[in-house]
């Protein structure tokens, strides 16, 4: 009975975050504790370099800034092209609709990691070299981010498509009727709704390429993932290495999802009619 | 006669093998209320879309004030600015306050300034009678509120024509009265009006004409009491029969 079940509180008690915070605090003590996986952490967080370079560039080569760098950019870059190629799945111009869904489709039917291979290795040193570009100026860091952002944008532009048509047809009509342009009533009236609809299903995204960021690690980007691979490959202590990556990524996501939950229960509360 | 300031000829729209609106010629002068009946699926609905272009006919044309909707040439938003449309279900903007409804196709259509747009916006939650709502959202208002903002948000862009899509056929009973009541004052101060509706009491205080249709077509047109009262088509009177209980 579902009244019953409600009246005992300790089956709604987030018994699953006490395992992982348990994991995590663990993991923490060992760290500090134990000089073998205090060594890897320190080589996977990455040294701070002393005397290269100044502000980004001294940075990068950071596992960890190396991490949060790509993603940060590549999500930016995603949202950008995710809502114009969701706004062109929407759009009226079937050219322009059709293009947007051959790209959408494209992307959704390869799996990431050989997209990362193909987009990086292939497509953007082709387009570069259309462009008149040299190769060598574009660093391996920036050609994961593009791929990357290709990637997640397919993705959010379904997202932001999500959003739209969740929008009553009446907005638009009502923003047409009192004389606004379809630019404008999308600017105006239906993306703000859309994008406050979405906001979690984006912050879902985010999460996602936090992990996925770890896959620019096969193009030997120096991403934690990366400089994991390369402590264990020289000090063969795979348990101390792989444990320690996978308390950083469980430790990230974790605070990102608190926060999602946060995000949905306001609009939640905000939606409410 | 003076120029009508709608004119609609031989006006057709289909819906893939529906065919909503079949011939239909009607012109309505400066000043006057023209209230439009007839049972659900007539095209009353559609007629009334045409006239600010929200449907695009597919035959026949529409001229407001002798601007031609359908010339290719003609800058249509132009034209909707002059036009007011309120609807059944409102369709309020929902992320916004009362006032920035009212104020933001001024402010973007217009280009008032936020100043007056607000000025003209408070004269008009005024003249509706709920000014003290300016700062909620829709969400927060009773449905005859959120139409009463609907219709102040038409009336800020200080419209030609007023349409009016069956406005209180989403509302509670006891809210059809506050919303008719601000409709019979805009058409006493000589708003042209189109008005789809089914409130007979409205369409004999304030229209000069009736319009019946049924099956896309005007079956027949003339004074309040003429068509309510003494019919002379057998589906007027039908039609009349059905919605006129007891």
């Amino acid at each position: 009975m579902p009244a019953n079940r409600a009246a005992i509180p300790w089956r709604d008690f987030p018994w699953w975050l006490v395992v992982i915070i348990l994991f995590l605090v663990l993991m923490a003590l060992t760290l500090i504790s134990d000089p073998n996986y205090n060594r890897a952490f320190t080589f996977i967080i990455g040294e701070p370099r002393s005397g290269t370079g100044t502000g980004i560039t001294a940075l990068v080569g950071k596992g960890l800034t190396v991490t949060v760098y790509t993603t940060l950019v590549a999500y930016v870059i995603a949202l950008v092209i995710g809502l114009i190629a969701g706004l062109g799945r929407v759009s009226q111009n079937f050219v322009v609709r059709n293009i947007a869904i051959t790209y959408i489709e494209f992307v959704r039917g390869v799996p990431t990691l050989v997209l990362i291979f193909t987009l990086a290795l292939v497509v953007i040193p082709a387009a570069a070299q259309g462009l008149g570009l040299n190769l060598q100026s574009i660093p391996d860091n920036t050609r994961a981010i593009l791929a990357l952002a290709i990637i997640y944008g397919a993705y959010m532009a379904e997202i932001f498509r999500a959003g739209i048509e969740s929008i009553p047809k009446g907005q638009m009509e009502a923003a047409r009727s009192v004389g606004m342009t379809a630019s404008q009533g999308m600017i105006y009236i239906i993306l703000p709704q859309a994008i406050r609809n979405v906001l979690p299903a984006l912050w879902n995204d985010f999460i996602a390429m936090l992990k996925d960021s770890s896959l620019v690690s096969v193009l030997a980007v120096r991403d934690i993932t990366q400089m994991a691979r390369l402590y264990a490959g020289s000090s063969f202590r795979f348990r101390e290495t792989y444990l320690v990556l996978t308390f950083l990524y469980l430790s990230m996501t974790l605070i990102l999802s608190l926060v999602l939950r946060l995000i949905e229960r306001r609009t939640r509360i905000g939606g409410e009619r | 006669m003076t120029q009508s300031l709608i004119e609609i000829k031989n006006l057709h729209k289909h819906f893939g093998a529906i065919q909503a609106v079949n011939g239909v010629d009607l012109n309505i002068a400066q000043g006057e209320v023209v209230v439009i009946v007839g049972p659900s699926g007539s095209g009353k609905s559609t007629v009334l879309r045409c006239i600010n272009h929200l449907e695009i006919p597919s035959a026949g044309a529409v001229y407001i004030d002798g601007v031609h909707l359908e010339d290719r040439r003609t800058d249509i938003n132009k034209v909707r600015a002059e036009v007011g449309m309120v609807f059944q279900q409102f369709n309020l903007f929902a992320h916004l306050t009362v006032l920035d409804n009212i104020t933001i196709a001024q402010r973007l259509v217009r280009k008032r300034s936020r100043g007056e747009a607000e000025e003209i916006a408070m004269r008009q939650l005024e003249r509706v009678g709920i000014p003290e709502k300016a700062t909620m959202y829709p969400r927060q208002l009773s449905g005859g509120q959120q139409q009463r903002v609907a219709i102040a948000r038409s009336l800020a862009m200080n419209p030609k024509i007023m349409l009016f899509d069956e406005p209180t056929s989403a509302l509670d009973p006891e809210m059809i009265k506050e919303v008719l009541d601000v409709m019979l004052d805009l058409a006493r101060d000589g708003m042209t009006m189109v008005v789809v509706t089914h409130e007979m009491g409205f369409a004999r205080a304030a229209a000069q004409r009736v319009v019946f249709m049924d099956n896309g077509q005007i079956i027949e047109v003339g004074p309040p009491d003429q068509i309510f009262i003494n019919p002379t088509h057998e589906r007027t009177q039908l039609f009349l029969s059905k919605i006129i209980k007891h």
